[in-house]
């Protein structure tokens, strides 16, 4: 019972923490901008349209554009809480473009925290239990590296490397004209082929930041007196090591899934723009350059709660893993 | 040897490598635990004796301390060297726990925090050979009832931050004695705890040594404790046992100036009202590279130049079990 | 004391706690290089208008897409002649229309050090025409030629002076922003402090590049190069500054609980002199700490906004924009040393990230005995 009410709490937390990122990017996207109403204008002039002064009057009207800014953020935020994410200017539904692409952002957000988290961790274990050894050493270098390397860098160079050894183009999730097959088993095996240098490039930073911070915890908690009261029970070193300093370095990690995921996401940005992936990245980042504003602002409001979801997650997840704070939440 | 030992120390020395040099915790100690007697072990903090209990254990840090010296443990087959065992070896860890437990001052970090109690306590039969879990944990409910715990049917279940500091302390005690050891090392049991859970505490350990017919190495600074629970006393300081001997000979009759300086420093009831506690000047060197000499010398009120300072004063037999090392009585 | 304590004690004993930090720090024999090489870096780009053979806006008619100049110091026949270059001749291949480029073995253009060369501007106002080393009338490419004939080693260190200055300013508006909102957090607590956490919170929850590529957008492209720069420092500020200000109010409430102030107080010293002597000592390191590690993720900001085209805009170049030429995998894959700037980006980054990690160590000084 409890369990539900904290989750229903952390549920109205995160709506409100929505509702203050939605004014702050509608402040940044479309007010600097002008109005929809002046690009409607623009966009049927060009086509030949003659408007007068009525007509973009009662278009402003119809927008609520005539009225103060709060207002106008109010009309848009109903709009978007019922789903109506208004008119791309490519013509097209907002929301029938980012339902194209929603799919592939989360399938690669959801792979690339399963393998940072499959990688870090048991690097980090080997790391913190072998301090200064050679392979602690390696690990810890290559992931100096892997966080100093800009993750679009590091795709162009794989982009690069490839191209230059195999002839490979490795852009995009599907080669050449199996995107619009229907789904075989052939169509999977290639969506495979051009998933992994994405998920290598996306991973690569995060994987580099969670081996360093399990190596640090779990440097930590093998210090701990009760690492010590368990050895002088005569309880076997890697039994021990598994079952309490694991254990516990796991908490911070286990929580790390409500920033990690907003980084992932923010992360893919730059480099599905690099490797050109049907992902939200390159659709905001086009839209932005287009001023298309009512695109750009649905997609950041999109990402923002993929990642508050993170957040979330986050929290429930360690509430049910750490007895201390399932106890201190009420959580049963 | 005495017939009734069950623990030897002979000639341990135990030393960290620092940046800033050696550290010589335990530096050439020696002393006897006798079958179902106490030994109480005495010092300033720093002074090396939770090293020693380490020692014993096997569970200094590995990285960068070293040891040498011998530890016997006697068995009715004859006696192993403790000392010589692989510490991460099958029968160190066998010895563990089941010959010689250990409990530890803070029961609040000595358990962890995210495993039930029961869970805990459990393991330690376990590791040992335990298989049947139902008996395990009838078996723990049993123990956990012995040493004062109410409810324990529920109590197991719980988690150390939902017990006070005295029940944390009382779970510790019964996971130390769940497998009858023969030697129990306390390391400032008490001192973490208020003064009357202290007195509970005490006397629970001294009712479960004369039903377990167990030894024990009480560990502590408090001198107060010692009085109450030790039958031998060794009093260290700096790495080295100054001065050896019963609990009566040592509180009664104290030979060597730090001991008696202890001993002055406690308040004693009406006696020093209106005075200053005495107390010893100075504090405890750090034993980083320390000169071969009296450890105290600096400290002392009887210091004799060229005497004191220029080697470490061998142990006299003052009276029948009771030594000393200094200068004085050489 | 009059015997017995040996000299490592004493040092052991009377170490300050800089002099802690410090031995401390010199373990880090990484970090400590680290440093000096970073302190070459910033004297460099300060300078390097000197340091450099031309101009990074000079285009060199018929010099397009040159690799690297090799450095010679014998000539064809094998006779010495100390560093010099070749001149250059090149063909068109006739089926891709590139540019194939020989040495001409013929003419010798032998590299001038402390030379007077090309006119330049020192920091765009001293008219000057000294130069650390050229090659007279030949030209000398260390890291190549771009696609419209510039010399890429000149640009990367021309680069260097907006790339490794963006980071430091930007850290300290952040600094300044997180350090004063932190501050007034962990000091007044209460409402307060509710809403600048909430905010951090908030803030932190939003995809980070999507938000700065939304703000970089905002800035018009027709202004000054001043001007952009303090814009994408302080959009690049506008994420950072949530970390530090919750580093902040974590250190002042945890120092405000430390038992050494609480005696401080009872032995009856001054508020002022509880925060100079106690308080600042503990916190300056851990401001020092926290501003070398926020560095990096600065740089590489920058370095991400300007390869999109939204941060540095040309002509002012930093080691971002000199990216965006490397876009196209064909140009890269013919031109590699395009890539060159991206060396300098992973360089720095690297180098503050030991600095950092070195210093992180070290400001805990207690951390084992």
């Amino acid at each position: 019972m409890s369990f539900i009410k904290y989750l229903i709490q952390r549920l109205i937390y995160a709506f409100l923490v929505l509702i203050v990122i939605s004014f702050l990017i509608f402040m940044i996207v479309q007010l600097p901008r002008g109005d929809a109403v002046d690009r409607i204008v623009n966009a049927r002039q060009a086509q030949g349209d003659i408007i007068t002064e009525e007509d973009e009057a009662a278009l402003r009207a119809q927008y609520g554009l005539d009225k103060p800014v709060f207002v106008q953020y109010f009309i848009w935020a109903a709009q978007f809480a019922r789903g109506n994410m208004g008119q791309s200017m490519l013509g097209i539904p907002v929301s029938d473009l980012i339902n194209e692409r929603i799919a592939a952002t989360m399938l690669l957000s959801i792979i690339s925290l399963v393998a940072t988290y499959a990688l870090a961790v048991p690097i980090g274990i080997f790391s913190a239990t072998r301090q200064y050894s050679l392979g602690d050493y390696f690990w810890t270098f290559v992931g100096f590296i892997g966080l100093a390397t800009p993750n679009f860098l590091l795709a162009l160079i794989l982009l690069f490397l490839f191209h230059k050894f195999f002839g490979l183009s490795i852009g995009g999730l599907f080669s050449p004209g199996v995107e619009d097959q229907p789904w075989s088993l052939a169509k999977a095996l290639d969506l495979i082929n051009h998933l992994w240098i994405p998920i290598i490039v996306i991973v690569t930073a995060q994987t580099a930041g969670t081996i360093r911070t399990m190596r640090a915890t779990l440097l930590d908690e093998l210090g701990q007196q009760y690492v010590i009261t368990a050895r002088a029970k005569g309880v076997r070193y890697r039994r021990l090591l598994f079952k309490y300093p694991v254990r516990l370095a796991l908490n911070p990690i286990v929580n790390s899934v409500g920033y990690i995921l907003p980084r992932l996401i923010s992360g893919q940005t730059i480099v599905a723009i690099v490797m050109n992936l049907p992902t939200l990245g390159p659709l905001l980042f086009s839209a932005l350059l287009a001023e298309d504003v009512e695109l750009a602002t649905s997609i950041l409001m999109i990402q923002s709660i993929l990642a508050v979801i993170g957040v979330i997650l986050g929290d429930i997840m360690l509430s049910v893993y750490d007895p201390r704070i399932r106890m201190e939440k009420g959580v049963t | 040897m005495t017939p009734d030992a069950l623990l030897e120390v002979k000639d341990l020395h135990t030393y960290f490598e620092l940046e800033e040099g050696t550290l010589k915790a335990v530096n050439g100690v020696s002393f006897t635990i006798r079958k179902n007697r106490t030994l109480g072990i005495v010092g300033e903090s720093g002074c090396g004796k939770s090293v020693t209990a380490q020692s014993i254990m096997r569970i200094t840090p590995k990285k960068n301390s070293s040891m040498r010296g011998q530890i016997l443990l006697h068995h009715e087959s004859g006696a192993v060297d403790v000392a010589q065992l692989d510490e991460d070896g099958d029968e160190m860890r066998d010895l563990r726990g089941r010959d010689i437990a250990m409990i530890f001052q803070e029961p609040m970090t000595a358990f962890s925090p995210v495993h039930t109690v029961g869970n805990q306590i459990m393991e330690a039969l376990f590791v040992h050979g335990e298989r049947d879990k139902r008996a395990a944990r009838k078996r723990v409910i049993a123990l956990l009832d012995e040493v004062g715990i109410p409810a324990p049917e529920r109590r197991i279940d719980e988690y150390p931050f939902q017990l006070s500091g005295g029940m944390r302390q009382r779970s510790m005690i019964a996971m130390a004695i769940i497998l009858n050891p023969r030697l129990l090392i306390a390391d400032e049991p008490t001192t973490a705890l208020d003064v009357t859970i202290q007195a509970q505490i005490l006397r629970l350990m001294k009712r479960l040594q004369r039903d377990n017919g167990m030894a024990i190495m009480f560990i502590t600074h408090d001198l107060g404790v010692i009085a109450n629970m030790a039958d031998d006393v060794a009093v260290m300081y700096l790495g080295k046992i100054v001065e050896y001997g019963t609990s009566r000979q040592i509180f009664n009759d104290p030979k060597h100036p730090y001991t008696k300086g202890l001993l002055r420093s406690i308040p004693k009831f009406g006696t020093t009202i209106g005075k200053h506690l005495a107390t010893i000047k100075g504090t405890v060197p750090v034993p980083l590279d320390p000169p071969d000499a009296c450890p105290f010398a600096n400290r002392c009120a009887e210091f004799i130049a060229g005497a004191c300072d220029v080697r470490m004063p061998a142990a006299v037999a003052v009276a029948p079990g009771h030594s000393v090392n200094c200068v004085l009585y050489e | 004391m009059n015997s017995g304590i040996s000299a490592a004690e004493e040092r052991y004993y009377i170490a300050s706690q800089q002099q802690l930090i410090w031995r401390r720090f010199r373990r880090h024999r990484l970090a400590l290089i680290s440093v000096v090489v970073l302190v070459i870096m910033y004297f460099l780009a300060f300078t390097y208008e000197i340091w450099t053979p031309y101009r990074a806006v000079t285009q060199h008619q018929g010099f397009v897409n040159t690799p690297p100049t090799p450095i010679h110091f014998f000539d064809a026949d094998g006779n010495f002649v100390g560093p010099f270059v070749y001149g250059l001749k090149y063909e068109l291949n006739l089926d891709t229309f590139e540019r194939i480029y020989t040495e001409d073995t013929e003419t010798i253009h032998r590299i001038n050090f402390f030379t007077r060369g090309e006119p330049y501007r020192f920091w765009g106002r001293i008219a000057m025409d000294w130069h650390f080393f050229d090659a007279g009338e030949g030209k000398v490419f260390l890291l190549g030629s771009d696609q419209l004939g510039r010399d890429v080693f000149s640009r990367i260190f021309a680069a260097s002076r907006i790339s490794l200055t963006i980071g430091l300013v930007g850290v300290f508006l952040s600094f300044f922003l997180g350090a004063t909102l932190g501050g007034i957090s962990g000091y007044y607590g209460g409402a307060v402090d509710i809403v600048i956490m909430r905010l951090t919170e908030i803030l932190s929850a939003i995809p980070q590049i999507p938000l700065w590529i939304a703000l970089a957008a905002i800035v018009p492209i027709d202004w000054p190069v001043t001007r952009t720069y303090f814009a994408i420092t302080i959009i690049l500020s506008t994420m950072t500054w949530t970390g530090l200000a919750r580093a902040v109010r974590a250190k002042l409430l945890e120092m405000r609980e430390h038992d050494y102030i609480m005696a401080a107080k009872i032995a009856g010293a001054s508020d002022i002199r509880i925060i100079y002597d106690h308080l600042l000592p503990g916190y300056i390191s851990f401001l020092i700490v926290n501003i070398t590690i926020a560095i990096p993720g600065m740089i590489l900001g920058e370095t991400a906004l300007s390869f999109l085209g939204l941060g540095i805009r040309p002509p002012a170049v930093s080691w971002g924009t000199l990216l965006e030429g490397a876009q196209n995998i064909s140009n890269i894959a013919l031109y590699p040393w395009l890539l060159t700037p991206a060396l300098f980006v992973i360089a720095t980054v690297l180098l503050f990230n030991f600095v950092g990690d070195g210093l992180r160590d070290a400001a805990d000084p207690f951390k084992e005995l």
